[in-house]
């Protein structure tokens, strides 16, 4: 198993019943196909669909049904489709129980940055600063070190997101949560030593007594 | 009763350096065959507001490529490297906003309010030279409305009155704009007789709607 699916395995046992959850492109979206079956919920693409569904077959495509990375998609029964307005007025107003986004930087204060690399990566923020600012449960869905180099750091050194402290942090090396005392290191990755989270990690990890390993659906 | 309007002569309404609302999400829901025509006729010098600039060949992406925008205000150019060239080259002034921020400035604009307060942004590059303000307790940023001369937007269907109806995720912008800017130009797929579109399914009603594209050919 490669380290994307242990994360998506990982993140998908976050995903409650009845939830509206809102997956980020690429890693993030790779969660839908890991719930387990007693799992029913909605998805939400922000460019204007609750009830996303998989993606239809090939020629039979709808060209004004796609989700926010302008992919083709379906709606699932019981779907609404909805405008900008009251797609972000969900996401804004607390309607919106969970997101996954990727990440690039998450330091001590649980502080998210993923939307941009002055002088190198200038995209645009898109929807991510609203989608940390407003849901309710913020989790980050990203590799433990990007080329060797720690994401887990003190303090952000690239724009942050928002300024607000995400919810659970998961790689596949480690489930970390941020609190006001700082990050807890919850569970290991399969076969990862909490030692070998350390080394990864520049930030500074509270471990407690019990460091389980993680559980994957 | 509207008239429908020719394309090339509707493009012709639209003098050069004129603000346009456009809608869409990567191309999806954007009124495609005036911005043809606007790249056919080639005046520009316009600032676009947009969610995105969609992808080289693709919606806005035209416009981008017929070197016919000044200013973008969008929240996304990831997609779109001809975007990010010419903000680089300093040919495009890109202004960057959050995408639920956007959307309710440009509502603002559209319902006659002075402003939106919202916490999104707070703290990150986007704070930069806005008023902070603090509602019980909360902080907030002050962000101002946004109006265009013209609304550029695509629809699934228009009765004779000018009333519009949208399909799935092409809905995005296109509602909201068409409230906030001077002159409002309406692309559908489809021009029905009156009462085709029952009263609960219009979400643009026709008063709003200034020129009603003819039908596609």
């Amino acid at each position: 198993m490669d380290a994307k699916e242990i994360i998506a395995r990982r993140v998908a046992l976050e995903v409650k019943d009845g939830m509206l959850v809102n997956l980020g492109i690429g890693l993030p979206s790779m969660v839908a196909n890991f719930l387990p079956d007693d799992v029913d919920v909605f998805f939400q693409a922000e460019n204007g669909v609750i009830g996303l569904g998989a993606r239809p077959p090939e020629g039979m495509e709808d060209a004004d049904l796609t989700d926010a990375g302008g992919a083709f998609v379906t709606a699932v029964p019981g779907a609404a489709s909805i405008d900008s307005a009251m797609s972000f007025g969900l996401i804004r107003g607390g309607h919106l129980d969970m997101t996954v986004l990727g990440g690039l930087q998450v330091d001590e204060r649980g502080y998210l940055a993923n939307w941009m690399v002055p002088g190198k990566m200038v995209p645009g923020m898109g929807g991510a600063m609203d989608l940390v600012a407003g849901a309710k449960r913020v989790v980050v869905a990203m590799v433990h070190t990007q080329k060797g180099k720690p994401k887990i750091v003190p303090e952000c050194t690239l724009p942050l997101t928002a300024l607000r402290r995400i919810s659970l942090i998961v790689t596949e090396m480690a489930v970390i949560q941020p609190t006001e005392e700082g990050l807890v290191l919850r569970e290991v990755g399969p076969g990862v030593t909490v030692e070998q989270v350390q080394e990864a990690t520049s930030a500074n990890l509270i471990v407690q007594d019990v460091v389980q390993e993680m559980k994957l659906a | 009763m509207k008239r429908a309007t020719k394309v090339e002569a509707a493009a012709e309404l639209i003098p050069e350096g004129s603000t346009l609302l456009i809608g869409g999400f990567m191309g999806v829901g954007s009124p495609h065959r005036l911005i043809d025509a606007l790249v056919e006729r080639g005046v520009g010098g316009f600032t676009v507001v947009a969610n995105d600039t969609a992808m080289p060949g693709t919606g806005i992406g035209k416009l981008v490529t017929a070197g016919l925008i000044a200013r973008a205000v969008v929240s996304h150019i990831g997609l779109n490297p001809e975007t990010q060239a010419k903000m680089i080259s300093g040919e495009i002034d890109v202004d960057l906003v959050p995408q639920g921020t956007l959307v309710e400035r440009i509502r603002a604009g559209g319902v006659g309010l002075g402003g939106v307060l919202t916490a999104t942004g707070l703290g990150t590059p986007v704070e930069e030279g806005k008023q902070v303000v603090e509602v019980e307790g909360r902080r907030f940023l002050l962000e101002i409305p946004i109006r265009g001369d013209f609304a550029l937007i695509a629809a699934k269907s228009a009765d004779y009155k000018g009333n519009l109806e949208y399909s799935l995720t092409a809905h995005n912008f296109n509602p909201v704009m068409a409230l906030a800017a001077d002159t409002v130009i309406a692309e559908p797929h489809t021009i029905l007789p009156v009462g085709a579109i029952p009263p609960d399914a219009v979400k643009t009603p026709g008063v709003l709607v200034d020129h009603l594209l003819e039908r596609e050919h």
